[in-house]
């Protein structure tokens, strides 16, 4: 099982370990060292590194390395997914995740973690029974503790920790009791120069924010559940509900959670949303070369794009962009080789345009790999994929929740070849 | 007001300050103090100075100082372990706390002080803490199991915690449940064969209920030991199947690939004609594609594990080719993955559009992944035949770019294609040659080489190339050295006219002024070879190549089949046999996927993936680089029997080459060729005597009676001594020598390894070449330390039935590579068919009447036994001790007829009448069906008797 964590920064200084059986040395770290200097960019560490007699697996995430070391055969997805829950309860704690708030609160820290794993072998991990163990920093708790001289250690045993429904703790009060939902779509897609699909797909979650009494039970049912056929449940969802009736059926955690997320591969259910012209070229002689680039709607179910941002990773030889765009605004990073074009809302009846010349480093060849654009987009009030919640029902409270549904649709990996 | 602070004292007496402050009386210091304490151990100060302070701290009502404490004992206790007896005490306490908190607390952090003291005082509270009232309790003690066994095995197990453990798995609350199958499976783990998770049907239903109930993380503990069980028939499988089946659309995707991992290994079972197999197999593919929309590590694993799924059943994925397209963020672990199972994944109907994809790759930035590209353009063309001509078009465009790295990659590529589609694209050579200046990589220059040699006849300046690379031939890598003397030696071969004088140059280059002694000893073979027998040089230099196979990089089918049971684990995501991740001594058990149901028999399993290519003979040839032209490999190793043109006569007498030779040649003068005919001269002589020994048959007879009179075997049966099958001189150093047996119904090659070379040799591995029975290596050649220098090892190697089958001449030959560090070696030996005879070879006695009336005559066969002295019924019982059954006997005239049947791995029946009449057994035996299974037989058998 897991026997020990690292945290390291994008410096690579290693901050804090914690060792759950015996203390391994930090110079295991080396290994991964080595193997971070290989990979150059941060994002390209491989996940799992060997080690004559380790093994770490790290995942990356808010510029900081969890590394963990493994000694007998354990499976890395499980690995990995408790390090991804590891730097999400710190999000959830501290509010974000980084060197800094980790240092500042390292206590803390250190009482998570090892109120989160018992020899390896997870212990508790949802938020609301560690939050019941150990309550998260406020200004306000911190403030009393310094002169009560309380402790922000809970004092019993959590209640959620053992019933059979370990996500949800008993006794919860709200005056007012709410229940929202965004159903979130992401458009993952390829398209090549001539704008055909290469490959299109819709990757959705609905994240629900609960704040309700007691113990409510809570079914939503969509307009066209068809259209999912591929989903993932928080452990809360009662599965065979699902499977014959095709509601979802659920005693919510309390607080902020992802009721769902489901996957649309199907390629005509997959709208997309604009079009893009391109046009870079490099000429053979002079050093530079030219750039046009226009951006227009396509299926977009009559809404209006926004934050619409177009990046371009530039050939390295590229030094400078002098360029005119209609609308928005544009800068050409000369380091990162990145040209970024932030376009705003995008006006159907005024097509966006960016358009001009490149220069290159003189006496460099034409270069030979082609950029790629990747897109940024946002849709309010829509789900690309039609899904649509039909209605939701709470019983076992008597109590009336104030309920809604957001819908939002964005750009995921959304990249046009050239 | 942040944690931060407690970073800042950095003054001189910051160990004595603190010392004051925890020893304050004021609780508030204390805590504070011990915070301190706590931060500088995270950032690795060493603070157990302050080990009896911060002990003192313990005695207190406040949980937080409590757990702070705890924290500090857990890191430190181990360096100072007479001072960590103070706290057991406390701890023992603790652990009759009314607060089950403190209670489960306690008993915690008592298992993580690794001091052997403490666990005598540990052993009293555990029991009680075992059997608590609150289950939060028992499944930390559970865990605490665990922990006590890590540091003393031995108390555990007198303590009989291990059998209150396996009680838990019936406890009513899944937590305790997961908890105990966790702990029970990490103890399991240390103890290959202790048989601690017994699993029967019963807990199998307590553990899917539990299943349910549990965390996701107690889900995968659940479903990985699960994965451990063998379910009686396909009904049961078919149950638990239904049962695992809700995990797919689990949010944790560590919870989904152990859920893939049951279903994969129990759908084995299951009849291919049941429907809900098909339901099965369509329910697989959503939540593997789901996985690679996940953060990039765990796409990383995922795609690892479906490397492993679309070898072992391509259909479940085979129209999700686009979920594998790479996309420009991802990180080069993952676009490296995709590509890899792109390629796996075409087929006729998608070539297309990958073909269209990997031009776009190959255009991309990062090298490697380029690279990657370009060489998946042409394992697509070898691949799938009808894209070839697509594929050499895109591999011509890309290397019109002229970008260098590309280039390079395309050259190798296309010879590969050429080696595959002999005779079709030759006319790219000329645009090839274009760019010979450009390759600067050994690879590249070394497949750029070949090809100029193999098609030396239509390059009209050949000769002039060759001689180009010639100029700074001691500069060149070994690979592209051993590649130029070939491709000389070729055309010199095939226009011998006007390249005498570059042949001799080269043959000089590599025999004398080169200190490698394969280019040397390749020198040499072709010199004496050119110098006395011209046609025989034509004959080898330029015999038909045997062909590439389609994929190289397949994972040979035992091998996948382990991996399979092991999905999800590290074994998965190195493609490596578990028993590589093993610590030490800790053995593990190798996994099978269970036989199909209906089926019965092993045997069968070959038809079983006829399906797709997972079933696609592994490559005879170990691996592309040793192919191209390799002849030392190629012609010496006459068990691979794929140089069909070449004579057997021929291989002998390569083999006298090396084998005697070349010793002298070396240790005489070099070069001359006197000494060269006497070296040819002398080896023969000592050849044919090893090689005729190699044969455990062949000798067979006489010696095997002489054993068998002194060594009586009561049961089992027959086991030849060992011979030398593969002779050191041969093997560069290792000698191996080795017999068969078969043990409780397991076939088992018993090998003993000899080194008898200077240095030490490791990394062993085994592969058969296709056999008559499917013979094949169940688990991996388990040489676990290295060989040194004179030291022998003795391995027994399961065996299994059910490889790839090809009929040998004699039908019970087997030729087998053995690979170590220092290369690959090839030999053949001949096996007993007796160790095919399988257990349940007693045949129905109406049945045996019936089909003895039904073999045709010509099936039949008589065979005679001299010098035997035994009565029937000890020659029955000794023939049973081998599985071969008597059915009835009769006595006519005084002679005993004994009637007997066999039955062999392969489902072959063979019966037999067996005469005997006092001091001269004559046997008569007659074969069902299979004509030539018969005289194997009949040459087996008869050491079996004595």
């Amino acid at each position: 099982m897991i026997h020990s964590l690292f945290l390291i920064n994008n410096a690579g200084d290693l901050f804090l370990e914690k060792h759950w059986k015996s203390v391994i040395s930090r110079s295991i770290c080396d290994y991964f060292f080595e193997a971070r200097e290989k990979a150059v960019e941060p994002d390209n560490v491989p996940p799992v590194i060997r080690s004559p007699h380790h093994y770490l697996i790290n995942i990356y995430r808010e510029k900081i390395f969890f590394v963990s070391v493994i000694q007998t055969e354990v499976p890395p997805l499980f690995v990995i997914e408790f390090l991804h829950r590891v730097a999400e309860t710190f999000q959830d704690y501290f509010g974000e995740c980084s060197e800094t708030t980790i240092k500042d609160n390292v206590v803390i820290v250190y009482e998570l973690l090892e109120e989160m794993l018992d020899n390896g072998f997870p212990l508790a991990t949802e938020s609301n029974i560690l939050k019941e163990l150990i309550r998260p920093p406020t200004i306000l708790r911190s403030m009393v503790n310094t002169i009560t001289g309380s402790s922000n250690v809970g004092e019993t045993l959590p209640t959620g920790q053992l019933s059979s429904i370990p996500w949800r703790r008993a006794g919860v009060k709200y005056t007012n009791n709410e229940a929202y939902f965004d159903v979130v779509e992401e458009i993952d897609a390829i398209l090549d120069k001539s704008g055909t699909t290469v490959f299109a797909e819709i990757q959705g979650v609905i994240d629900a924010c609960v704040k309700l009494s007691g113990m409510p039970d809570l079914s939503l049912s969509f307009m066209n559940p068809r259209l999912l056929d591929d989903v993932s449940f928080h452990p809360c969802v009662r599965y065979k509900r699902w499977e014959s009736e095709r509601v979802i059926s659920f005693i919510p955690p309390d607080g902020n959670f992802q009721l769902m997320s489901y996957h649309i591969s199907a390629q005509n259910l997959v709208a997309i949303p604009i079009y893009v012209k391109q046009n870079i070229s490099f000429f053979e002689t002079g050093s530079s070369g030219r750039l046009d680039i226009t951006v227009g709607p396509k299926q977009t179910m009559g809404k209006t794009v926004e934050c619409l941002v177009v990046t371009v990773h530039m050939p390295k030889v590229v030094l400078s962009a002098n360029l005119n765009a209609t609308q928005g605004t544009y800068n050409y990073d000369p380091v990162t080789k990145i040209l970024l074009w932030d376009i705003g809302k995008l006006n159907p009846q005024k097509l966006p345009n960016l358009k001009g010349s490149l220069s290159l480093q003189s006496g460099a060849p034409k270069p030979e790999e082609s950029p790629s654009l990747n897109i940024d987009l946002k849709i309010q009030q829509l789900a690309i994929s039609g899904l649509k919640v039909n209605r939701l029902d709470m019983y076992g409270e008597k109590y009336k929740p104030f309920k809604g549904v957001k819908y939002v649709t964005k750009a995921g990996k959304f990249q046009v070849r050239t | 007001m942040t944690d931060s602070k407690y970073f800042t004292t950095t003054k001189k007496g910051e160990i004595f300050e603190l010392k004051a402050e925890l020893n304050s009386d004021k609780k508030e210091k204390k805590k504070e103090a011990v915070k301190k304490v706590i931060a500088s151990m995270t950032v690795g100060k060493d603070v157990s100075a302050l080990f009896p302070d911060v002990v003192n701290c313990m005695q207190t009502d406040n949980l937080e100082l409590k757990k702070l404490v705890y924290l500090y004992l857990m890191n430190y206790a181990k360096s100072q372990p007479d001072m960590a007896i103070m706290a057991v005490n406390t701890f023992v306490k603790d652990c009759e706390d009314l607060n089950p908190l403190i209670r489960a607390l306690a008993v915690r952090t008592m298992g993580c002080i690794r001091v052997d003291k403490i666990t005598e005082y540990l052993c009293e509270p555990l029991r009680k803490c075992l059997k608590d009232e609150d289950p939060y309790v028992r499944k930390t003690a559970a865990v605490c199991v665990a922990k006590l066994h890590d540091i003393n095995a031995q108390l555990v197990e007198d303590q009989g915690f291990l059998d209150t453990l396996k009680d838990l798995i019936s406890d009513s609350n899944p937590m305790v449940v997961a908890n105990a199958v966790a702990a029970l499976s990490e103890i399991a783990e240390s103890h290959p064969n202790s048989n601690l998770l017994d699993l029967n049907p019963q807990t199998i239903n307590k553990l899917l209920t539990a299943l349910n109930e549990c965390t996701e993380w107690g889900q995968i503990f659940i479903l990985d030991c699960l994965a451990s069980y063998l379910p009686r028939d396909d009904r049961e499988s078919q149950s638990i199947c239904e049962r695992v089946t809700p995990r797919l659309s689990h949010a944790n995707s560590a919870v989904v690939l152990s859920a893939v991992k049951v279903l994969m290994k129990f759908m084995e079972m299951l009849p291919k004609d049941l429907d809900y197999y098909g339901t099965l197999l369509k329910k697989l593919a959503p939540p593997l594609v789901t996985l690679l929309s996940a953060e990039p590590e765990l796409q990383y694993v995922a795609l690892r594990n479906i490397n492993l799924i679309v070898q072992k059943r391509p259909e479940i994925l085979k129209h999700e080719m686009k979920v594998f397209f790479v996309k420009y963020n991802d990180p080069i672990y993952v676009k490296l993955e995709k590509l890899d199972i792109m390629i796996r994944l075409a087929s006729q109907a998608n070539i297309a559009q990958v073909l269209a994809e990997l031009k776009e790759y190959a255009t991309e930035v990062d090298v490697d992944f380029v690279r990657k590209a370009v060489r998946a353009i042409g394992r697509c063309a070898i691949k799938v035949e009808q894209s070839a001509e697509r594929c050499v078009s895109t591999l011509l465009d890309l290397i019109q770019t002229k970008v260098n790295y590309v280039v390079q990659e395309a050259i190798v590529v296309i010879k590969d294609i050429f080696r595959k589609y002999p005779n079709k694209y030759e006319s790219v050579i000329a645009t090839l040659c274009e760019n010979l200046d450009s390759l600067d990589e050994p690879e590249a220059r070394a497949a750029m080489i070949w090809i100029v040699g193999e098609y030396a006849e239509r390059i009209d300046n050949a000769d002039e190339l060759l001689e180009s690379f010639l100029e700074g031939f001691h500069d060149e890598s070994t690979q592209v050295q051993l590649q130029l003397l070939t491709a000389i030696v070729k055309l010199f071969l095939k226009k011998p006219t006007e390249t005498q004088e570059l042949v001799q140059q080269v043959l000089s280059l590599a025999t004398q002024d080169s200190d490698n002694p394969d280019l040397r000893d390749r020198g040499y073979i072709y010199w004496r070879l050119l110098s006395t027998d011209p046609v025989a040089a034509k004959e080898v230099v330029l015999a038909e190549k045997p062909l590439i196979s389609e994929e190289t990089d397949l994972i040979e089918p035992t091998l996948l089949e382990e991996l399979i049971c092991h999905i999800g684990t590290l074994a998965s995501v190195y493609h490596k046999p578990p028993s590589a991740f093993v610590e030490g001594s800790r053995g593990v058990q190798h996994k099978r996927l269970p036989p199909r149901a209906g089926s019965g028999e092993s045997t069968e399993s070959p038809d079983v993936g006829q399906s797709g290519p997972s079933e696609a003979p592994p490559a005879v040839i170990p691996s592309q680089g040793d192919l191209l032209g390799d002849l030392l490999n190629l012609d010496l190793a006459p068990p691979t029997a794929t140089v069909p043109s070449v004579q057997p006569s021929m291989q002998m007498g390569a083999m006298d080459l090396l084998g005697g030779g070349l010793d002298s040649l070396l240790g005489g003068d070099i070069g001359g060729s006197p000494s060269m005919g006497a070296g040819l001269g002398a080896a023969p002589a000592a050849m044919p005597a090893s090689l005729g020994g190699a044969p455990a048959v062949g000798g067979g007879l006489g010696d095997l009676f002489d054993l068998g009179g002194g060594v009586g075997m009561p049961t089992g049966s027959y086991v030849a001594p060992k011979t030398v099958w593969l002779l050191a001189m041969k093997a560069k150093g290792l000698e191996i020598s080795g017999t068969f047996a078969r043990r409780g119904g397991i076939i088992q090659m018993d090998l003993s390894l000899t080194n008898k070379a200077m240095s030490v040799m490791t990394d062993f591995a085994i592969q058969f070449n296709r056999n008559s029975f499917g013979l094949a290596p169940a688990g991996p050649l388990q040489v676990l330390t290295p060989l040194s220098p004179n030291q022998t090892i003795d391995v027994s190697l399961p065996l299994s039935t059910s490889g790839p089958v090809m009929k040998m001449e004699p039908l019970n030959n087997l030729q087998v590579a053995v690979k170590n560090n220092i290369d690959v070696f090839y030999f053949s030996c001949q096996y007993p068919l007796s160790l095919l005879f399988v257990e349940d070879g007693k045949m129905d006695r109406q049945v045996f009447l019936a089909t003895w009336k039904d073999i045709p005559n010509d099936n039949e066969a008589q065979f005679q036994i001299k010098d035997i002295h035994l009565n029937s019924d000890v020659a029955s019982n000794k023939l049973q001790g081998s599985n071969i059954f008597t059915i009835a006997k009769r006595t006519v005239e005084g002679q005993d007829m004994l009637y007997q049947s066999v039955k062999l791995t392969n489902g072959i029946w063979v019966l037999a009448e067996m005469r005997i009449q006092t001091g001269n057994p004559n046997y008569t035996w007659m074969c069902w069906r299979r004509p030539h299974v018969r005289e194997c037989v009949s040459q087996n058998d008869s050491p079996v008797i004595s």
